[in-house]
């Protein structure tokens, strides 16, 4: 099955070209560790997944990319096309020439059903490409006007053209200091309207990431380049095709479907969060080994104690003893030291999978009530290394990983909505401040509910 | 993005010929190639000048002959006639320029109401003709002069028309502000009645006082001068150099000052024409930097203001230009940011700096500036990855801060003065559609203004009550 990328806005479309660039590397790679009769089946996995393939060979992305203004697309088409091993099609682009000024407004109300027809129109080409559509992911930041407003927008319209299909939202939120002013704002509008829409919400915070570069990868001067790159490998190590446990032998046909099914049982509940190990220096690659227990163990722990990553971990927290009443806490300005999970799931890539004891995530003091742990936690085993990583580790996670951050985005938004600040500029393109305690309750309600888990 | 520029009056317009001439250095720097890009149709039409200058515009290939996206509009042809001699003729065609023989004369009621009211058909029609050659229309620019009466008159009128025609596209107004000594006694005059239109037509105003060109001017002087420096300044770095120019001291008295307004014209822009890893651009300004529709006055600074020949660029420079920035020597208006309040602040980096180089600096500055309250982190920022000629990286920050109020404030003293005593006011009143009310109407909307700013100072933008979160049924 085969995948649908929608890259939106700067961002959607840097981190696309990236995610594209790290897919084709990984498969190009020579570091598999497996036999090369696994090695192509992976290779074919993959392409069958996010390209198609033109008379020259040279594999196309299965991608839409959209934005308000020239430049990034224009850059974008050419750098991929001069990677010389895949490229974008030429025709499946949207672009116009304002932009839209940071605002969601004008994204959503005035470019979107403005440029509703011709951008379904790729989206529907694409589909058309797929033997058999798997589903969509788009790629946006929350900060800004296209991502965000008329990414919102696409969603919904792709939720209508395609009501049996799976949607992935992979949202980027900004630097907590400020990218753009009226973030907070965008985040808000964003995040309720895309709950609505899409099936999951996986998210990247810009934060995080840059801490992965400057503590895990040495990089002294970060660029967005860096942060993006670190977001490609995290998503590749997530869609590469994997091995699920009802697979068999072939690679699973179904990614975002197995996704959705592993870890959203219930609607209210979208919020995924995605933790990678390790990261390591490309330059220290080879002389690193990892044992899986060591990785299993950091791992499990990240997830309890709410770690961003591998370093720095409180080995402290621990999960409520047996038998104790799971903490729950109706105050949001409690700190929540202990992560409580609905449901998680592992990928390991590499060398040993199967030998793997995961036996410490399917604890059921980790997991609320609602699922039995078996049912909890859901492990993809791949003996096939990824993007030369000898063992890798990811845990995508519907817990309260992101709950302190969406609390933190929400709040510092109605601080500035009680003010009335910058609201004209919403008005201006006809969002009203109904809008706004919309959204803001959409979001109340979520916090509420991961809250009392 | 397509950017309308109009240079109206005598400031305006010498203004505007720096910009262009900086504009094609820029861009000649970049386009190795010659070939007519996006970055140079922001600002340039690209024509066949074998069809007689103004044929169809040719959107890619070759450069042909560059045309300036421009109106310069003028009451006196001097400064007009002189750009139509000088090395820029070939960027106008006459179908850009409108022009008069008899000025002004520092009234701004001739400006506004006479020539306002002879010229609008003439003005909307060449607006219109320009207009048709862009894509896609993202803003207006006026560059003027607050104290005379083309630029201030004029120039308003213009604003209140770009309205009226096209309310969708962003006004943004470059005005320079006269100086207490000015010699235009009517100045404070022509300022206020054209604050007034500023208030309530543009969506965002950069004002630039003389004072504070003055002062950069002679600082940079000092510098080149004193023989203090070790190594040599680059001369074509210099904010204040003409194209070219090999001369450290300008042929004429406001060139180097008019420099300083074009390459902030030149820097604001400079995201929306190159790219980056984090554009910027003019609407993204608007939208970010003014949080109440009428407070949108930004305060504007420029570093560096020129550059050493050697080329390292050691961490602790580049931390030195954000300083800088921040520094009241370096605002192109007699403020100090730093002692007031910022509603709101924009930085737009030029260069080699990464997104880590900005967040470092930002969280070293940020503890010693005050914020208001609903935005403390009030942080726009922009990368573009093309340095200014002459320099590996540069700064333009722009602040929505309280810090204009003193300027608000002197201007309006310097009113009363003069209008408490009815000094000169015949020359406005006779001119049809003038009153005294215009007069008083306009000093209110400034009151009015300074009442706003007093308003956040006192409350430090603080809420009055207690903004509780919305509480959900569990």
């Amino acid at each position: 099955m085969s995948i649908v990328t929608v890259q939106l806005g700067q961002c959607g479309n840097q981190i696309g070209h990236e995610v594209f660039h790290c897919l084709c590397s990984d498969i190009h790679g020579t570091h598999g560790l497996c036999s090369s009769k696994e090695n192509q089946s992976y290779q074919d996995a993959c392409k069958e997944r996010f390209f198609w393939e033109e008379e020259s060979g040279v594999p196309v992305a299965r991608a839409v990319l959209v934005d308000m203004e020239p430049k990034v697309i224009s850059q974008t088409l050419s750098m991929a096309a001069r990677s010389g091993c895949w490229k974008y099609s030429h025709q499946s682009h949207f672009c116009q020439k304002q932009g839209s000024g940071n605002n969601w407004a004008n994204g959503y109300s005035v470019h979107g059903p403005r440029h509703k027809e011709s951008i379904m129109d790729l989206v529907q080409k694409e589909a058309e490409k797929c033997d058999r559509l798997g589903g969509f992911v788009t790629i946006m930041s929350v900060a800004g006007g296209t991502g965000s407003g008329l990414g919102a927008f696409v969603t919904q319209c792709l939720r209508d053209a395609f009501p049996a299909s799976f949607i992935l939202n992979h949202v980027i939120w900004p630097y907590g200091t400020g990218e753009v002013i009226v973030q907070n704002y965008n985040c808000v509008l964003t995040l309720s309207h895309l709950y609505r829409s899409a099936d999951a919400l996986l998210v990247h915070e810009n934060d995080v990431t840059h801490k992965i570069c400057s503590q895990l990868m040495n990089i002294k001067h970060i660029s967005f380049r860096d942060v993006n790159q670190v977001i490609a490998h995290e998503l590749g190590s997530v869609f590469q095709p994997s091995h699920t446990a009802e697979g068999g032998p072939d690679y699973a046909r179904n990614p975002l479907g197995d996704l959705m099914e592993t870890l959203v049982p219930h609607p209210e509940f979208k919020m995924l969060g995605l933790r990678n190990i390790p990261h390591i220096p490309e330059n220290s690659l080879p002389y690193s080994t990892f044992s899986w227990p060591g990785l299993i163990r950091h791992l499990r722990q990240m997830l309890i104690a709410n770690a961003q990553m591998e370093e720095g971990i409180d080995w402290q927290v621990r999960p409520p003893p047996p038998g104790s009443c799971p903490p729950s806490s109706h105050s949001t300005k409690k700190p929540l030291h202990f992560n409580t999970s609905i449901a998680n799931l592992v990928i390991l890539r590499g060398k040993d999978v199967h030998s793997v004891d995961l036996g410490s995530f399917q604890d059921p003091s980790l997991y609320t009530s609602w699922l039995s742990p078996q049912d909890a936690l859901n492990a993809w085993r791949t003996p096939r290394a990824f993007n030369k990583y000898e063992k890798s580790a990811s845990l995508v996670s519907n817990s309260q990983f992101l709950l302190k951050p969406l609390d933190s985005v929400v709040g510092k938004a109605w601080n500035m909505f009680a003010s009335k600040a910058y609201i004209h500029q919403y008005t201006r393109f006809g969002i009203e401040e109904e809008d706004f305690l919309d959204s803001f309750t959409t979001l109340e309600q979520v916090i509420s509910s991961y809250t009392t888990l | 993005d397509l950017s309308l520029p109009f240079a109206v009056g005598q400031c305006g317009n010498q203004v505007g010929c720096r910009f262009w001439d900086l504009a094609l250095r820029e861009h000649a720097a970049v386009n190795k190639k010659g070939i007519y890009d996006e970055a140079l149709s922001s600002f340039f039409r690209n024509v066949d000048t074998r069809s007689g200058g103004d044929g169809p515009g040719i959107y890619k290939g070759k450069i042909c002959s560059l045309k300036a996206r421009a109106l310069l509009i003028d009451m006196e042809e001097g400064v007009v006639n002189e750009i139509l001699q000088g090395p820029l003729r070939d960027v106008f065609d006459s179908k850009q320029l409108i022009t008069d023989v008899s000025g002004s004369g520092n009234n701004w009621a001739v400006g506004h109401k006479l020539y306002g009211y002879q010229y609008q058909e003439n003005i909307v029609e060449k607006l219109r003709k320009t207009a048709e050659h862009c894509d896609c229309l993202q803003c207006f620019f006026i560059i003027h002069s607050m104290g005379g009466g083309t630029g201030s008159g004029l120039g308003t009128f213009v604003l209140n028309l770009l309205e009226d025609e096209f309310p969708e596209v962003y006004r943004f107004v470059t005005s320079v502000y006269p100086s207490g000594e000015d010699d235009v006694i009517t100045s404070p005059y022509n300022s206020v009645l054209a604050m007034k239109e500023l208030n309530e037509h543009a969506d965002c105003v950069l004002p630039v006082e003389n004072e504070s060109l003055f002062d950069i001017v002679n600082k940079i002087n000092q510098m080149v001068n004193s023989g203090k420096l070790l190594s040599t300044v680059k001369q074509n770095s210099l904010v204040t150099s003409s194209a070219g120019s090999v001369k450290t001291l300008q042929e004429k008295p406001f060139d180097a000052m008019n420099n300083i307004v074009a390459n902030l014209l030149l820097n604001l822009t400079s995201s929306a024409r190159f790219e980056g890893s984090l554009n910027m651009d003019l609407n993204e300004i608007s939208m970010n930097l003014v949080p109440f529709p009428r407070l949108h006055y930004l305060v504007s600074s420029l570093t560096p203001l020129y550059t050493l020949a050697d080329v390292n660029v050691p961490s602790r420079r580049l931390d030195q230009m954000f300083s800088d920035a921040f520094s009241r020597d370096h605002q192109l208006i007699q403020a100090d940011p730093k002692h007031s309040l910022y509603l709101a602040c924009a930085l737009l980096v030029r260069g080699n700096v990464q997104v880590s180089d900005l967040r470092r600096n930002i969280e070293r500055l940020k503890p010693s500036l005050h914020f208001v309250s609903w935005n403390q982190e009030g942080w726009k920022t922009g990368l573009c990855s093309v340095p200014p000629v002459g320099h590996s990286h540069s700064l333009l920050s722009l602040a929505n801060n309280t810090c204009v109020k003193p300027t608000f404030i002197e201007l309006k003293e310097r009113f009363m003065k003069l209008y408490k005593k009815k000094a000169h006011l015949h020359h406005y009143l006779q001119i049809d559609g003038m009153e005294q009310s215009c007069f008083s109407e306009a000093v209110s909307s400034l009151s009015d203004l300074i009442e706003e700013y007093n308003e956040l100072d006192a409350t430090k933008g603080g809420p009055r009550t207690d903004p509780s979160r919305l509480k959900i049924a569990v």
